[in-house]
């Protein structure tokens, strides 16, 4: 499978003579020495990186980090100063204004911080603006911004104006317009943050239920950690135009590459991004039901624990076994578990979020995967730990 | 005191030229000028071949449709009341004359508006001639004027066109520049051509700021009609002038109060236009 983007070497320096500041930075002279005796601004200092298609991706930094400036430089809003961007292998650093136009009408749809949404134009042909750019037949781009606008829930507006709609509505309307080209990259910059809390939360879980059923390759830039743990296959962390990380959540949040990372997921509530599997222990002891009970007591003994899991061959759960019946079990010199498994335990998958563990009471909490195979246990301890250390080891 | 150094040529030198452009061109906009005074003929007597109380209800037909009842209501008023004073050719005469200068002053004032927002080099060069245009005392384009296109309305509607088209060409310029940066940057990403740009945002959104350049270039040339009234324009400015010639202020009262009336008709109507292209 070929990346559907690649970057490579990627800077973007602001200022006269752009193209001298990339041998300063390579130099190894820093942002503000830049700034202060040459003039010149870094956006983005030799970022380079890939998106497979239907990759989720999402550019997350500060404010200043650089993290518009790369994500404008992809279409070209913003011109790279060197560097080379591959979209389906054509690099689009190269291409004249002409072939830029249709690159930008046929593989990219944009989504807006602040809307952007033409307030001259109904909901409907603000959709169709796209189309109407690449001259579609007006029968042809209706039906299709109709389709795009239903998938975001709002064809009963067609004939609104935005000014008329909410902010989460209007930002509906921006997916809708990036959405009715059927593009095969969507950019969103700062797509969601200038909607409220829950709004935006309402949004989120929705692009990712459209994600699933559209499938596109997103690029999704983000100043928020939690929005970029619950969006993000994989996260880019950029500081300064340099991306100084790149991973999956877990792999950000469970090994961070520096104090800047660090900084930044202190205050993430763990709960919500991490799972069950990344907080479970592997089952070590089990037993099946045709150990006798005194086999179990020791298995027991052994792992100093007061009940054992009752696997059956294929190591599917059956259940569990206390100490005390499994003793008055081998007094009573019975040969199988079968009487005393208790089978109704809490089980939960291995993508659980954390947070939902908390409401069960009773632990150890065991996690099996959808046929019921034996994956780990999860003891109330090492959950507080996971929780305590704001992350997982 | 006079300067003990000679004085600088500068009128010596305008008029040289002017009477250059003269010599070689004016028989051109001579001849231009006598189809125009045609066209101009033809607007006026058409609509004074009509009688003055059906020209007044489609004006007020007009005003209606394109604005509010109240200022319909205020146009049958006002233009049977200037019909009630005896100037309702000079009225007509008038209005046909700001509504020639304003059509000729948009039509160049909007383009060159529009090249100034796209274009730095033309909004550099455009800004300070339109100082030079404002600030120059109206009557001094009433002297070139004659000798290009000789005494009557031709010369009033082009030193009218020059003093009332800066605020057409700034007004486009500032409401193509006021396009919020995101809007164009919306319309980029999407893959629009400078056209494209230029004619599906650009413009649309600019047209309420537009239509305000529109209504100061009317009311600016109204003014200047009055003025123009010296090199034989005619029209209520005439009566005005008439007036002053011999000291009769009831008369210049009267001709005076026919262009605040036509002006107030106007204004609203136009201001009306801009208003509803904002929302």
């Amino acid at each position: 499978m070929h990346p559907k983007i690649t970057v490579e070497n990627l800077y973007k320096i602001f200022g006269p003579s752009a193209k001298s500041g990339i041998a300063l930075l390579r130099q190894g002279l820093g942002k503000e020495r830049l700034l202060r005796e040459h003039g010149l601004a870094v956006g983005i200092n030799n970022a380079s990186f890939y998106i497979d298609p239907g990759q989720f991706l999402v550019v997350m930094g500060l404010s200043g980090s650089g993290k518009s400036t790369l994500i404008r430089c992809l279409n070209r809003l913003i011109e790279p100063t060197a560097g080379k961007i591959l979209i389906d292998g054509v690099d689009v650093t190269t291409l004249d204004e002409k072939a830029l136009r249709e690159v930008r009408q046929h593989k990219f749809g944009m989504v807006f911080q602040k809307f952007a949404l033409f307030p001259h134009r109904t909901v409907l042909k603000n959709a169709e603006y796209g189309l109407e750019i690449q001259g579609v037949a007006p029968e042809e781009r209706a039906r299709k911004a109709l389709e795009s606008l239903d998938l975001v829930g709002l064809k009963d507006w067609a004939d609104a104006y935005p000014e008329q709609l909410s902010g989460g509505m209007q930002q509906r309307v921006g997916l809708a317009r990036a959405l009715a080209l059927d593009p095969d990259i969507l950019l969103m910059d700062e797509a969601f943050s200038a909607l409220d809390p829950l709004i935006r939360r309402e949004m989120q879980d929705e692009l990712l239920a459209l994600q699933s059923r559209v499938n596109k390759t997103i690029v999704f830039i983000t100043h928020d950690l939690d929005e970029a743990l619950k969006l993000g296959d994989t996260i880019i962390i950029m500081k300064d135009g340099v991306i100084v990380q790149q991973g999956t959540p877990e792999e950000i949040l469970t090994s961070p590459a520096d104090d800047y990372v660090e900084k930044f997921i202190e205050n993430v509530d763990v709960s919500k991004v991490l799972t069950a599997e990344t907080v479970m222990h592997k089952a070590t002891a089990v037993t099946f039901p045709k150990d006798g009970p005194k086999t179990a007591l020791h298995k027991m003994k052994e792992i100093g624990t007061s009940s054992i899991l009752v696997v059956d061959k294929e190591r599917r759960l059956l259940g569990i076994v206390h100490a005390e019946e499994a003793s008055r079990l081998a007094k009573s010199g019975a040969t199988s578990l079968e009487a005393i498994i208790v089978r109704d335990i809490p089980r939960v998958e291995p993508g659980t979020p954390l947070q939902e563990l908390f409401s069960i009471e009773s632990f150890p909490v065991v996690v099996v995967n959808e046929e019921q195979k034996l994956k780990g246990i999860i003891v109330r301890g090492a959950l507080l730990a996971a929780m305590a250390e704001g992350r997982n080891n | 005191m006079e300067m003990p150094l000679p004085k600088f040529p500068l009128g010596a030198m305008v008029e040289s030229t002017i009477d250059f452009f003269t010599e070689h061109f004016a028989f051109i906009t001579k001849g231009l000028s006598k189809i125009t005074e045609v066209g101009i003929e033809a607007l006026v007597d058409g609509m004074l071949f009509l009688p003055p109380w059906l020209l007044i209800l489609l004006f007020t037909a007009l005003a209606f449709w394109l604005s509010t009842r109240r200022i319909a209501l205020f146009t049958l008023l006002g233009l049977l009341f200037v019909w009630n004073l005896g100037l309702w050719e000079p009225t007509v005469s008038t209005i046909a004359l700001v509504l020639i200068a304003t059509l000729v002053a948009v039509v160049i004032g909007i383009p060159i508006g529009i090249m100034a927002a796209l274009f730095n080099p033309v909004h550099r060069v455009t800004m300070p001639i339109l100082d030079f245009m404002q600030t120059m005392p109206a009557f001094v384009y009433l002297i070139p004027a004659i000798p290009f296109f000789g005494l009557g309305p031709v010369s009033a509607i082009f030193a009218t066109v020059i003093f009332a088209m800066p605020p057409a060409i700034r007004m486009t310029c500032l409401g193509i520049e006021q396009v919020p940066a995101d809007l164009i940057e919306a319309a980029d990403a999407f893959g629009s051509n400078r056209s494209q740009k230029l004619f599906k945002v650009q413009l649309p959104l600019a047209k309420g700021t537009i239509m305000a350049g529109v209504n100061q270039t009317i009311m600016l040339s109204l003014s200047m009609v009055v003025i123009a009234a010296m090199i034989g324009a005619g029209g209520l400015g005439g009566e005005v002038w008439k007036a002053i010639q011999r000291l009769k202020p009831g008369m210049g009262f009267e001709a005076g109060l026919g262009v605040v009336i036509v002006a107030i008709i106007l204004d609203r109507i136009t201001q009306r236009i801009g208003r509803d292209a904002r929302g």
